[in-house]
């Protein structure tokens, strides 16, 4: 925006009013920018590194979505939003696309009028105790003291679950994970509950963090994914394909070390159809036949991408566990590239 | 009479001499401060209990310190198990900080420089026994910082100036025939300046041109400074005349000045900052809102002014009616009354009122962490603190803020009681 703007837009912002509304994929093109919506931070799946660039798992499906639409992963205005702000921004039309942990719940499908692309990380609520307490499973956490974050989804979901196992608890309701940890490691309470994504990222960080266990069960469904618009289908498809290009691409075993060779054309057809060197996908979707190339050299495939920012490598240390493919016995699946 | 046979009259003085130890210097102090009485002698002890137990809880803490650290996990290894704090998070965020996140780090001199130069034209404006010439330098401060924070071509600020030059000059030429027709033709005056001068620097807009750094780029420390500065410094002349308009006998002025203020002081800033980040964003079309700096600026200087308004409505009500009566009856018309007799008065009873509200003010700018902008508290809260390095540093980047924050705030409520003692006249 040119500054001359700033000023004479305090007297004349109703004058300049009445732009044309146009295709989303249009806009991104014409503006040579993505406007993506991401968490102010979350470790591992969005978060500005030292020098301010920004890295994660969420993250990661913007600068595919980027690279695939601009021919350029950095081409993006990253848009932080909070809990409070994120679907206003994307109904206002500032952001194109929210990439923020978002659970896909009926009410924001269908009542907040968005469209869920896919689902790029199966959480689901745990919980997370001490070591010493000597407990292996959240079924043995009668009479337990519970670190709670108030007016969430969890708090409702751990009544659920003590209910069903007729078992007792008593909660210490916080308003934020930061003062639930502070709590939890003050001896405010035997157990913390929340995503179990969150729960290692924060045990990574603890001063022992073997003392501490993240216990098996897993007591709710989270399915955190990318959204867009209702709409404009042109565009949600531009991001849902974009997102299973990742997955298909690991299924289909293209990693960013063998992705050049691949291109040149294999004897898999839906290889070859994926990387362009066969079919009109691209065409279908408005952009041309390397688009999913382009977005999977950015940081790799689904795999690749999972294991550089959460992975079992990183101190975050998350295990595939149901969000390996579908293959390896996980949810992570994409319908066929055909 | 002879004086001789008086002989037990001293005829030299006695040279002075120290008081007795029990008297003098820090034992006197000691006695008449902390042990003059029972009670006393008691509470000195629990103080100094208490003292005592903070020191040795807290020094261990700071002085262990760790400064060098890459992760939070570093600092736990360098500590090996005993109690310490992480300051390396500062060593290495400091500049996110107080510059954001985003803030180019070849640009970093130029908030600076803008901060320094800040000094300069407050000086002239905080003391009046500099030259009235360095005002000058003060009026053109605003558009000299905007070209170093934002970037881009210098003719944008020069443009933005000789508009308000031009405001001004026709103001002076028009208001002896009406006050309203000169507010009139000066607006429209330097808007027409504006459109032209707009297009004049988007055709030429390499000339002296810093890198551009748009809005949302700013953070830190340096945007609270920004937004609180400003909010400031409009909302005092706004706050002045909502106070005066809510005087005026003038019914539809009065009642838009009294609705303005009853408004904005019974809604929380926090909601006037959500209608500004969310609520404005749908009522421009894409591409044209305005910036969300911006916004927020308006919001709190609104808010602000309304405040400010009733600390000066508090001023002026504290002037006996005598003032208004001296100043009518010696012929001077309503401009002329409230510059030279009623507001000088009013406004310096207002003084430790309107800091107070400028003084929150700044310190609520945080509250912009709120709506997703990354001043300094937005800073801590959200990519520092939850980037996998350092989730978990709480106690030191909080306090490293609160001390930010009160060397500022103290300094500012300083200046403020040396310019009450400075302007006092009178009743004392």
């Amino acid at each position: 925006m040119k500054k001359s703007v700033i000023i004479s837009a305090v007297t004349v912002a109703g004058l300049t009013a009445g732009a044309a509304f146009a295709g989303t994929l249009d806009d991104v093109q014409a503006r040579g920018k993505l406007n993506c919506g991401v968490s102010t931070g979350v470790p591992g799946f969005a978060e500005p590194d030292a020098n301010g660039v920004w890295q994660g798992f969420d993250v990661a499906v913007c600068r595919a979505v980027a690279a695939a639409v601009l021919n350029d992963s950095d081409a993006i205005e990253f848009v932080p939003t909070t809990g409070k702000t994120r679907f206003t921004a994307l109904a206002s039309g500032e952001i194109d696309m929210l990439a923020r942990n978002t659970t896909w719940t009926f009410s924001r499908d269908v009542d907040l009028k968005f469209e869920f692309v896919g689902v790029n990380y199966y959480d689901g609520q745990g919980f997370m105790a001490k070591a010493d307490l000597g407990v292996s499973s959240a079924t043995e956490l009668d009479g337990a003291t519970v670190c709670i974050q108030t007016g969430t989804t969890t708090e409702l979901n751990l009544a659920d679950f003590f209910r069903s196992n007729n078992m007792s608890y008593e909660p210490v309701p916080v308003e934020t994970g930061s003062e639930a940890v502070t709590n939890y490691l003050a001896g405010a309470c035997d157990v913390f509950t929340t995503d179990r994504s969150a729960l290692a990222a924060r045990r990574a960080n603890f001063e022992v963090p073997t003392d501490h266990v993240v216990l098996p069960e897993i007591v709710s469904k989270e399915p955190l994914g990318p959204l867009v618009r209702h709409g404009d289908n042109n565009w949600g498809d531009v991001v849902r394909w974009t997102l299973n290009a990742l997955i298909t691409a690991e299924e289909l075993g293209v990693t960013s070390a063998n992705l050049e060779e691949m291109a040149k054309g294999t004897n898999n057809p839906e290889m070859n159809r994926l990387l362009g060197s066969e079919g009109t996908l691209g065409e279908m979707l408005g952009l041309d036949a390397e688009w999913a190339k382009r977005a999977i050299a950015v940081s790799g495939n689904y795999g690749e991408i999972f294991e550089n920012n959460i992975g079992a490598g990183t101190i975050i240390g998350l295990a595939r566990g149901v969000n390996a493919k579908w293959t390896d016995g996980g949810l992570i699946y994409s319908p066929p590239f055909r | 009479m002879s004086g001789e046979s008086n002989s037990f009259v001293r005829k030299e003085m006695i040279s002075e001499r120290i008081p007795p130890a029990a008297e003098r210097g820090l034992f006197k102090w000691v006695r008449e401060n902390l042990f003059s009485s029972v009670f006393n002698t008691i509470m000195t002890f629990v103080s100094l209990w208490f003292i005592y137990s903070i020191v040795v809880a807290a020094a261990p803490w700071f002085l262990n310190g760790i400064w060098d650290a890459k992760t939070i996990r570093e600092c736990y290894d360098l500590l090996d198990g005993k109690s310490g704090a992480c300051f390396a998070v500062l060593n290495e965020r400091f500049p996110q900080l107080i510059y954001g996140f985003k803030y180019p780090s070849s640009e970093y001199w130029r908030p600076n420089l803008a901060s320094i130069l800040l000094l300069f034209a407050l000086a002239p404006i905080l003391f009046r026994k500099l030259p009235r010439r360095l005002l000058a330098f003060s009026a053109v401060y605003p558009f000299l910082a905007f070209w170093l924070i934002w970037g881009g071509s210098i003719l944008t600020s020069v443009s933005a100036f000789l508009g308000c030059v031009i405001a001004i000059v026709c103001y002076r030429r028009f208001s002896s025939r009406s006050f309203a027709i000169a507010v009139l033709i000066s607006l429209i005056a330097a808007n027409v300046w504006w459109i032209i001068g707009g297009y004049i620097v988007d055709l030429n807009d390499s000339v002296l041109a810093l890198k551009d750094v748009p809005s949302r780029d700013l953070g830190g420390f340096m945007l609270n400074l920004l937004l609180g500065t400003i909010a400031v410094c409009l909302s005092i002349p706004l706050g002045i005349a909502l106070a005066l308009g809510r005087q005026s006998g003038m019914p539809i002025i009065k009642w838009i000045c009294v609705f303005f203020i009853e408004f904005i002081r019974g809604v929380p800033l926090i909601t006037l900052l959500f209608v500004a980040n969310v609520i404005l964003a749908f009522f421009f079309p894409p591409g044209t809102s305005l910036d969300l700096i911006l916004r927020v600026l308006i919001m709190m200087t609104f808010f602000n002014a309304a405040y400010i308004a009733e600390v000066v409505r508090g001023g002026l009500a504290a002037l006996s009616k005598g003032q208004y009566e001296a100043a009518d009856s010696i012929g001077l018309d309503y401009t002329q009354s409230m510059r030279f007799i009623i507001l000088p008065q009013a406004l310096k009873i207002s003084i430790p009122g309107i800091v107070n509200v400028s003084v929150g003010m700044l310190k609520d700018t945080t509250l912009v962490s709120i709506i997703s902008m990354f001043d300094l508290v937005g800073m801590i809260r959200g990519p520092i603190l939850s980037s996998t390095d350092w989730n978990g540093v709480y106690w030191e980047l909080f306090g490293a803020a609160a001390a930010i924050f009160f060397v500022i705030c103290f300094s500012v409520s300083k200046y403020s009681q040396w310019l009450e003692r400075q302007l006092e006249t009178d009743r004392r």
